[in-house]
């Protein structure tokens, strides 16, 4: 099973998305990011989903959670990269995807999370 | 037409893939591909998580004026869905309730059949036209 | 059309009869295409149906019938192109019965193959037909979609600021290409705000409503933040007598006040040049 590499760089952990997901995958994801929050000093968590094609309900339930856990240890997440398919056909869907921010690239959502603290 | 199994994450993946294929292959839009294909996902995870596993059929398809489109059907053994009235109501749930997975699935299609009995499995086809 | 003998026959009947049948078909088509085509069109385009036909018929191989429907498809699309209608193009199919017929009628031999001929070339003809309507309806949806495109501008208003001026009703065929141009656009200028104005909608009921608030959703996924522009006063009351709520979304009553607000929002103040 992939796993998604985490990157630390200042306050801020990044998640780049480049494979197709696999719902383990996206659960291992979660455990790591709970850790490096737990482990590290990070503020910030920024996934980027530019390479990602499809997100359904389960993936997009897994995001919000990611956002849920982070705030759990006082950071905010910032989804950016959405692609305008997914983006309609989440809508479509109608997932609320709560929990999360959205920005349209990583510069934005740093913007984002410099703003907050 | 393409028979594909669902037993794992990995077939998941691969029905994705090949939807995804057989889509553009038939000239839907980017974003009719990335709705098909996410209902597709859904509807082969259901089949995995709640019928046990099951077979995913996808087909290229010509409407009576010569349009086209991909038919997908999924099928399993499971236990079936006792209240699909419930099932197809849109329910928000952070568990492992089949939630938006049916509902979602019906807005993302064209046309969206369910046929479930408890304990006798669940099938259920879908159809997307190009425009 | 039976199996074997009958189309067999009358297969060997027209691969014999060939030059003499194609001829008289040809001076029938020609006779009704009022200088549209010339009589050395005519004899190749229906001589290749000819072949085509008398391959069927024999059961040669399976993929005759299938060229053939092509063949005739094909036909029809290029006569209609040529300015023929669709009842012209038929009688031209039709007419290659009385090219046979006036053959077969000398020596009163082949009735019943000829029966079942008949049969034949009337799903033939008809088959023209039906392609030429599948054609216009390809033809008049294809309109649709252009005049769809065409009636849903996304304009820069400022740096970072773009606007979705609407005019018409926002059903959900013209949603859903709102949609896809307002988030390319998104994405193409990296804008953070996005105005939609619906002074031109005509009817705001609860299912425009709703179609407003996916265009938002889904703009907002893409982190850009939106106001509605636009709202008429009979609107207003429209949408509050009707309860629908826009909830955290900003409305205006012009694109003037929406652009002074995004303006705002991004930190920027117009004033007067010195």
């Amino acid at each position: 099973m992939e796993r998604v590499p985490i990157l630390k760089i200042g306050q801020t952990l990044f998640v780049s998305i480049q494979i197709d997901l696999q719902d383990d995958t996206v659960l291992r994801l979660q455990e790591d990011l709970a850790d490096e929050l737990a482990a590290t000093t990070a503020r910030g968590v920024i996934i980027d989903i530019t390479a990602v094609e499809i997100v359904d309900s389960f993936i997009g339930r897994m995001l919000s959670m990611i956002g849920s856990i982070s705030r759990l240890f006082d950071a905010e997440t910032v989804i950016v990269g959405m692609r305008p398919a997914v983006a309609i056909t989440l809508t479509e869907l109608g997932l609320p995807l709560s929990g999360v921010r959205t920005a349209l690239n990583a510069e934005k959502g740093l913007e984002i999370l410099n703003g907050k603290s | 037409m393409d028979e594909l199994p669902i037993h794992s994450g990995d077939d998941v993946v691969r029905v994705r893939q090949r939807v995804r294929t057989v889509a553009a292959q038939n000239g839907l839009s980017l974003v009719d591909q990335t709705k098909l294909v996410t209902a597709a996902s859904e509807l082969a995870r259901n089949t995995l998580v709640h019928g046990g596993g099951g077979v995913a059929r996808i087909e290229s398809v010509k409407s009576a004026n010569g349009r086209a489109g991909v038919k997908l059907h999924f099928s399993d053994e499971g236990p079936g869905i006792a209240d699909i009235d419930l099932a197809l109501t849109d329910r928000w749930t952070t568990g492992t309730g089949l939630g938006l997975g049916l509902s979602g699935s019906r807005r993302l299609v064209d046309e969206f059949e369910l046929n479930s009995k408890p304990g006798a499995g669940t099938s259920v086809m879908v159809v997307k036209w190009s425009r | 059309m039976d199996a074997g003998g009958t189309g067999k026959r009358m297969a060997e009947y027209l691969r014999d009869h060939r030059d003499k049948v194609i001829g008289r078909w040809s001076e029938l088509v020609m006779s009704g295409a009022r200088g549209r085509t010339s009589l050395d069109e005519t004899r190749r385009e229906f001589g290749e149906l000819y072949s085509l036909i008398v391959r069927m018929l024999s059961h040669a191989d399976e993929h005759a019938a299938g060229e053939l429907r092509a063949a005739l498809d094909e036909l029809s699309r290029s006569r209609a192109r040529d300015g023929f209608t669709p009842t012209e193009t038929a009688l031209g199919v039709f007419s290659l019965k009385e090219a046979v017929y006036e053959l077969v009628a000398e020596t009163a031999e082949m009735v019943p193959e000829f029966l079942a001929f008949s049969r034949v070339i009337d799903d033939l003809g008809l088959r023209t037909f039906e392609a030429y309507s599948a054609a216009r309806e390809q033809i008049i949806s294809d309109q649709a979609n252009a005049m769809l495109e065409l009636s849903t501008p996304v304009v820069r208003l400022w740096e970072g600021i773009i606007a979705v001026p609407l005019v018409g009703t926002l059903d959900s065929a013209r949603t859903q290409v709102v949609m896809e141009k307002l988030l390319d656009t998104l994405v193409a200028t990296g804008a953070d705000h996005a105005v939609i104005d619906i002074t031109g909608v005509p009817t705001v009921d609860t299912e425009v409503a709703q179609h407003l608030l996916k265009t938002v959703t889904a703009a907002r996924l893409l982190g850009a933040e939106c106001t509605i522009s636009g709202i008429r006063p009979q609107v207003a009351q429209t949408i509050v007598s009707l309860g629908i709520e826009f909830g955290d979304i900003a409305t205006k009553a012009s694109l003037a006040d929406a652009l002074a607000l995004a303006l705002r929002q991004a930190g920027l103040k117009v004033v007067p040049a010195e």
